[in-house]
């Protein structure tokens, strides 16, 4: 018999971030996994396949990323929480699933581990992967996009993708990076429903052609301009509803702030730093990262920049954020200074350089 | 009223498990889809699995079959029928997972999602029309365009030495599958042969022996430009001297049985 996953109360571990996703999909109950091969996700598969025969859930090595993509909808539609996990070229592929995905309300879960791109590029890291998976694709963007940059933000937010996926049945990433997947860290892990935390059941979509029952057709193909604008309208609805709910950010200092330090994921742990250093000698920081890149915390971004000087925004990408930060300002007269390093880690130190060079 | 009704006492006895609200199915006239079709819904009915089925479509014109039957369905995207019903079957095994595509979908643009789910011998069951040429976008050459074959991109004719040689699938599939897989080439010109290789390719899914696959030739007087007599010629005749039809892997029958 499989055992039933328990984790007695807290535990305090020390892994690398891919280990810490697979702890987090055996949490969330998930059942199974589709995934193909690519460095910085690899070990999420690792990981998955020795945890899951002892947990009765399973595996599926597929031929690419489509294939993961499609496979892992399959899945769901037959009931089980399904998920998977990509990088780089791998999340370019994953993006016809995606958007299979979001018109057909399938709660696919990825998780991506960002690396430079285009393929092979480096297996390393990067932020470039940004627009691709807030918007990949032939479609709206219907989808919710969890920028990660602690293993606790991992684990955390791993489960709650299940959640959201299963709530709001619209696909959701979470978006990590190399750093995060290969590097160890310490964070608790724990059972979510002894936390509280209720997680949502899977239900099977097709295949209970009981008698009486009215029939499920899923399709892709609209006949009319029209008939797609009215589907469409209906998601846009949803996904409006929905925003209000899932967008999460971290502000701290922005209320009396001179400058706005604006990243996301992994930068934004040099970017707190940074805050932490300049209010330790009473200098007027601010710090802002939205969590959900996608849907953007626009009014809250909107509010701090009128209170604001400027904003700068730091990422390891040539302006992916940036041009959220800046659509989300959109008519604000506050200045945007940039640190934008395609493909570079940032120091909080390179931060602190900047900030003392920009005149406020 | 009653002249429809007695008018309807001459029909042919269509498969239960067709969504009548669909029909007249949407199809050209002459299409070979229906046909084939009609035929998997026979098969359904007389196996007693309309509980089980989940029907998966592709892109071209096999997705107009999205709504064709009484049972839960599914369109995908070209080429994705295939992985989208082998995440299905594994994650419920116990569901009967017809997937349903043409040869662009199956050859080419899906061609790496059907040789690996004949290798990994995945418990589905895939039936392919092969019509020589892309339908739905208006006839271009197909991976199974026959040699000299006008279509619209190979208007002067299907240049092998150029374009290669027409796709061999079913052999194709035979090759890679383990023992236990069903893989044969039927034809719409054969309806009763057809109907018999389809049913065992379910009853392998069924038993769990492993993958089955039927490639069905069919017609496309539309895209081929043909009356009814030269549509007709052209499977039996033009198709089947290329592509032979029979049965290439069957599972070995158990000892005693």
């Amino acid at each position: 018999m499989a055992e039933e996953f328990v984790l007695e109360g807290e535990q305090r571990v020390f892994m690398t971030g891919n280990e810490v996703v697979a702890w987090a999909a055996v949490a969330a109950k998930a059942d199974i996994m589709y995934g193909y091969p690519i460095t910085p996700q690899n070990e999420i598969m690792h990981y998955w396949t020795r945890l899951a025969p002892k947990y009765n859930k399973r595996f599926l090595q597929t031929e690419d990323e489509i294939s993961a993509g499609f496979t892992t909808l399959g899945g769901i539609l037959a009931g089980s929480k399904a998920f998977t996990g990509t990088s780089g070229p791998g999340n370019v592929l994953m993006q016809e699933s995606a958007n299979m995905a979001e018109m057909m309300r399938i709660p696919m879960v990825c998780v991506i581990q960002q690396r430079g791109g285009p393929s092979t590029a480096t297996v390393i890291y990067a932020q470039q992967e940004t627009q691709l998976t807030c918007f990949g694709g032939n479609g709206e963007g219907h989808r919710v996009v969890y920028s990660t940059a602690t293993h606790q933000d991992l684990f955390d937010y791993t489960i709650k993708a299940f959640n959201t996926a299963w709530t709001y049945r619209f696909p959701v990433f979470i978006l990590g990076d190399g750093y995060q997947a290969k590097m160890r860290e310490p964070l608790t892990m724990y059972d979510p429903e002894s936390k509280g935390i209720k997680m949502v059941s899977a239900v099977p979509t097709l295949g209970q052609n009981v008698p009486g029952k009215q029939f499920k057709y899923l399709r892709n193909c609209l006949n009319t301009e029209e008939e797609l604008h009215e589907v469409l309208l209906k998601h846009i609805a949803d996904y409006e509803n929905m925003a209000p709910q899932v967008i999460e950010y971290d502000a701290r200092g922005c209320d009396d702030a001179d400058i706005v330090i604006v990243s996301h994921g992994m930068v934004s742990r040099a970017a707190l730093s940074a805050y932490h250093h300049f209010r330790a000698k009473g200098v007027k920081v601010g710090y802002f990262r939205p969590i959900t890149v996608r849907p953007f915390p626009t009014e809250q971004l909107r509010t701090i920049a009128d209170k604001t000087k400027k904003l700068l925004v730091a990422e390891s990408a040539q302006g992916q954020l940036l041009k959220m930060v800046q659509a989300g300002i959109y008519g604000s007269t506050t200045e945007i200074e940039t640190l934008l390093r395609p493909g570079l880690g940032i120091t909080s130190e390179e931060i602190i350089d900047v900030v003392e060079q920009i005149k406020l | 009223m009653q002249e429809v009704r007695s008018q309807g006492e001459f029909l042919p006895a269509m498969p239960t498990c067709w969504n009548e609200a669909t029909k007249p199915h949407k199809f050209c006239p002459g299409c070979g889809h229906g046909l084939i079709l009609k035929t998997i819904g026979e098969l359904i009915d007389e196996l007693e699995i309309r509980d089980r089925v989940v029907f998966g479509c592709d892109v071209g014109c096999s997705l107009l079959a999205w709504d064709f039957f009484a049972c839960d369905s599914l369109q995908t995207h070209h080429g994705r029928v295939t992985p989208t019903m082998v995440g299905f079957k594994r994650a419920n095994p116990d569901a009967i997972c017809i997937a349903y595509m043409g040869d662009g979908g199956g050859y080419a643009i899906g061609s790496q999602h059907l040789f690996n789910a004949s290798v990994r011998n995945d418990r589905i069951t895939v039936v392919l029309c092969n019509n020589t040429n892309y339908g739905m976008t208006g006839g271009q050459m197909a991976p199974t365009t026959l040699p000299g074959q006008k279509t619209e991109t190979t208007p002067y004719g299907r240049d092998v030495h150029v374009t290669g040689y027409p796709t061999k699938g079913p052999e194709m599939v035979a090759t890679v599958t383990p023992e236990g897989a069903y893989v044969a080439r039927g034809s719409m010109h054969n309806l009763r042969q057809l109907k018999s290789f389809i049913r065992k390719a379910i009853e392998t899914q069924i038993s769990g022996s492993g993958f089955g696959f039927v490639e069905a030739l069919s017609s496309c007087p539309t895209n081929w430009r043909t009356n009814a007599k030269k549509t007709w010629e052209f499977v039996e005749k033009d198709m089947t001297a290329y592509f032979d039809v029979g049965e290439i892997k069957a599972p070995q029958a158990k000892e005693g049985v």
